[in-house]
């Protein structure tokens, strides 16, 4: 048995230490916002906060996270809408949605570092896979938010 | 074989109740609808479409599917605009694909494809709209024994005019489904759109911003298990034999499902299924296709491009004779266009949850592009009839055709949970099965021949595609004379006025399967506009005043590519060190065109800064998801330009990830500037017809920055380096 905390909570799950930790959200906690896309750290859409940092959950074992808190797409707004998602309203930001959740996250973790981004910056960090081409309008939604 | 027939008695159908799993279709509904098989006390189906809740909520019913394109919120405005309902409270649901089987296909069409969703249903849902909005107005007249014609509708509320009284839809709802339906109804003018034709918020946004839809990938039933799959890598090819005994007693491993074609592992975590599926030691028959690759498949086109009595997809004027008479053709211009496989990499994989019941019915959830396809795919793997099948229509994570023809992957889920009856279990693939499993966009050879007269103008075109046939392959019935009307798109329709031309189609098939990817012969865009480049350029002229002067006044392609010229600053000088191409092609019934601006460094770096994409689609239902159906088109139309490819050796797929089947990524995306000019009098789509002069408009500005001629994609094969300076 190991312990998760996620979103504010301490979970505790039988799986084994190799089991990365996105198959712990997804099928052992129900944690669905998180989504499987590649299962090599390359698309971006299992992105969860570890200890503040945008991390690939595919990508991390189970083992690896002992002590460690985790945010995911489902804990991101504590008492509702996240001001990142509330920006993904305003300029209607999705379009399938699947690999959304990665960016949002993947875009906390950008702000807490970099409150005002450059689109160098963005271009940096933000390498999440997008198949619909949202593209634009994630970055706009960003520089909305960097202006406050 | 480990799968047991299952052997359910016939009896007659039991209506599936609304489970938990079945509401969670419904989730991205606002304010969380009905569950629709069980509606909340008190709620009305007005008719089929439309649901009325008490306290006004109106619930929309959606038959086609929603992969991102923003389809569910088109179609329910114009159901609301003649509804004349409050759209602050309407919400929309998907209609179920068992009751439209049970009813007559009372919800038309659910193929959800060829930019279809809104053209080809605009006219039924309206009319649905504005009957119900009719009986609506009638119920609240026979309610206050006044004339029909005294009262009007607006936001919800009927209002009899003369005495000033009131009534909510919500009051009036269970009175008006007892009205028959008129027989004819008028449906709005669009010029007088509330609703439609506004850029309203799209339904289905504030839940995806929170991971609250439920996906494919995401149902969860209480005592699901998951299944991983490998099928033969070899397209064509059988299972052997499979050696499963380290697998079987790895943890949480449930059994070992083999097919023909494939072997799955059940487990009680994906994960786990997917671990102990890289432990089986399966032996392939690989039927013979083993030694395909690359070279033998374009051997094969080229046979077909040299074939004599090809199927002629469009004869006009007397193409032989002009290039045989100097008085007409005083010069030819030949060139040899080609593209590779692609694949569609939608981010959700493949995925269906099938569940084999106690009661004798079979329910699948499923991310599908055809929710009447899926359950046709379910009958035909189970041997059940329809009316006891279920399919549960989930949010799709993309789809670009892929989840439309075929539902390979229905089937599968349904054999798989066969293996476990009274449990229900979810098939995923993983990411490298969905890249060497794909139904890929075709490669093709295409050789195009022009001749110019003296001026340069062009008098005689013959072109000769090979290509494997899609419909072939999914629809032969959509054949026609050994045509493939998606080989030809653009070639047979080509809308510029040459005299004579000519287009012979080589069907050349192959063992790689192929299927609609976005736009299907949008391949045919990159030749055609190039060519004609390339002919403005042997004439001395401007690229886009060549192409004018092919296109009468009028002409809708024309008048788009006015439209996005000028929008971009055709004419105008680009930005320092970027240059322009341009193109205009149609398609899934809009005209579109595009500019692009790139730029090439010395080292032979290409930067595709800003795209101007133009559409007339005759009407805009909702400018804003049209604009991004344009940006959408941009992204997806770049990776086959800058390195998409899908390549045969060994008679399987090279890619297998997004490692080496690369996506463009944000830093890649240019500024896309959209020119929606709708110019009215007919219905076209946006999901796909931005992304047809994509690839050409951007290979059209590498020749303008470095002089070389593309005719092959995608650019990572091409040296675009310039010499150094003297």
């Amino acid at each position: 048995m190991m312990n998760f905390n996620v979103n504010g909570k301490t979970h505790r799950v039988d799986v084994e230490p190799e089991m990365p930790l996105l198959w712990v959200l997804r099928d052992h906690l129900g944690l669905t916002g998180t989504k499987y896309g590649c299962g090599i750290s390359a698309c971006g859409s299992c992105v969860v906060l570890v200890d503040g940092e945008a991390v690939r959950s595919c990508g991390v074992r189970a083992g690896e996270l002992a002590g460690k808190k985790i945010v995911t797409i489902e804990g991101l707004g504590q008492d509702g809408l996240h001001r990142i998602q509330q920006a993904w309203i305003d300029h209607e930001v999705p379009q399938c949605g699947y690999c959304q959740t990665g960016l949002i996250m993947s875009v906390a973790a950008l702000l807490a570092k970099h409150p005002k981004p450059t689109d160098a910056d963005i271009d940096r960090d933000i390498t999440n896979l997008c198949r619909c081409g949202t593209y634009p309008r994630v970055r706009a939604a960003i520089h909305a938010l960097a202006k406050g | 074989m480990t799968t047991a027939r299952t052997t359910m008695k016939r009896r007659d159908f039991l209506k599936i109740s609304a489970t938990a799993a079945g509401a969670l279709a419904l989730e991205f509904c606002f304010p969380l609808a009905a569950a629709r098989a069980a509606p909340q006390a008190g709620v009305t189906e007005v008719n089929a479409w439309i649901l009325i809740h008490p306290d006004d909520r109106v619930v929309i019913r959606i038959a086609r599917s929603e992969m991102g394109q923003g389809t569910l919120t088109a179609l329910a405005q114009l159901v609301a605009e003649e509804l004349d309902c409050d759209w602050a409270k309407v919400g929309a649901e998907f209609a179920s694909p068992n009751e439209h089987f049970r009813r007559n296909r009372v919800w038309g069409s659910m193929s959800t494809g060829g930019s279809m969703g809104v053209r080809a249903s605009q006219d039924y849902v309206r009319r649905a709209g504005a009957s119900a909005r009719e009986m609506l107005v009638g119920a609240a007249a026979q309610r206050w024994r006044v004339p029909a014609a005294e009262c009007a509708a607006d936001k919800g509320i009927v209002t009899h005019a003369p005495t000033g009284r009131k009534l909510r839809y919500g009051e009036l709802a269970a009175e008006a489904a007892k009205i028959p339906a008129p027989k004819e109804v008028r449906l709005r003018d669009p010029k007088d759109w509330k609703i439609a034709g506004k850029s309203v918020r799209r339904l289905d946004i504030p839940d995806k911003v929170l991971g609250k839809p439920v996906f494919g990938v995401d149902v969860a039933l209480p005592g699901m298990l998951h299944a991983s799959i490998a099928q033969c890598p070899v397209f064509g090819g059988k299972l052997r034999g499979v050696d499963a005994k380290d697998a079987l007693a790895m943890r949480g491993v449930k059994k070992v499902v083999q097919q023909e074609g494939f072997v799955a592992v059940i487990a009680d975590s994906w994960w786990r299924a997917d671990q102990a599926l890289q432990k089986l030691d399966i032996e392939w028959d690989d039927a013979g296709n083993g030694r395909i690759g690359n070279a033998e498949i374009t051997a094969m086109l080229r046979e077909g491009l040299n074939a004599a009595g090809l199927p002629k997809a469009r004869e006009t004027g007397n193409v032989d004779r002009a290039f045989a008479d100097a008085g007409q053709v005083a010069r030819v211009i030949e060139a040899e266009y080609a593209s590779p496989y692609l694949h569609h990499a939608t981010l959700e994989p493949m995925t269906c949850t099938a569940w084999f019941k106690s009661d004798g019915s079979l329910e699948i959830w499923t991310s599908t592009q055809d929710g009447e396809a899926a359950m046709q795919a379910a009958a035909a793997a189970s041997g059940l009839p329809l009316e006891r099948i279920e399919v549960h229509k989930m949010m799709l994570g993309g789809g670009f055709g892929r989840r439309g023809f075929p539902q390979d992957f229905v089937g599968q889920g349904v054999a798989i949970a066969k293996a476990m009856p009274g449990v229900p279990v979810k098939l995923m693939w993983s990411r490298e099965e969905d890249t060497r499993h794909g139904h890929y966009r075709p490669a093709s050879i295409v050789r195009m021949k022009a001749g110019l007269d003296k001026q340069g103008r062009l008098v005689a075109m013959q072109t000769r595609v090979a290509c494997p046939s899609i419909l072939k392959a999914l629809i032969p019935m959509a054949m026609r004379d050994g045509i493939d009307f998606t080989s030809v798109l653009g070639l047979a329709d080509m809308p510029y006025t040459v005299p004579h031309q000519r287009v012979e189609y080589a069907s050349r098939d192959g063992h790689v399967p192929v299927g609609f990817w976005r736009a299907p012969g949008q391949q045919n865009g990159f030749y055609r506009e190039c060519f004609i480049d390339e002919l403005a350029h042997a004439a001395g002229q401007d690229p886009l005043a060549y192409r004018l002067a092919m296109l009468a006044p009028g002409d809708k392609e024309r008048l788009i590519l006015e439209a996005t010229a000028k929008a971009a600053g055709w004419g105008t000088p680009p930005p320092a060190g970027q240059h322009r191409g341009l193109a205009v092609m149609s398609g899934f019934g809009s005209f579109a065109a595009a500019v692009a601006e790139v730029s090439v460094s010395a080292a032979g770096a290409l930067k595709v800064h800003r795209v101007v994409v133009g559409v007339d689609s005759g009407y805009v239902v909702n400018p804003d998801t049209c604009r991004a159906q344009a940006e959408s088109n941009v992204a997806y139309g770049l990776g086959p330009v800058l390195y998409q490819e899908i390549n045969i050796r060994n008679g399987r797929v090279v890619e297998a990830n997004f490692n080496n089947f690369k996506l463009p990524t944000l830093a890649e995306m240019p500024k896309v500037e959209t020119v929606l000019a709708p110019t009215g009098g007919f219905w076209g789509g946006h999901g796909e017809p931005a992304i047809l002069p994509v690839a050409p408009a951007i290979c059209n500005a590498v020749f303008a920055a470095t002089g070389k001629r593309v005719r092959s994609l995608p650019l990572s094969h091409h040296d675009l380096r310039r010499p150094a300076p003297a």
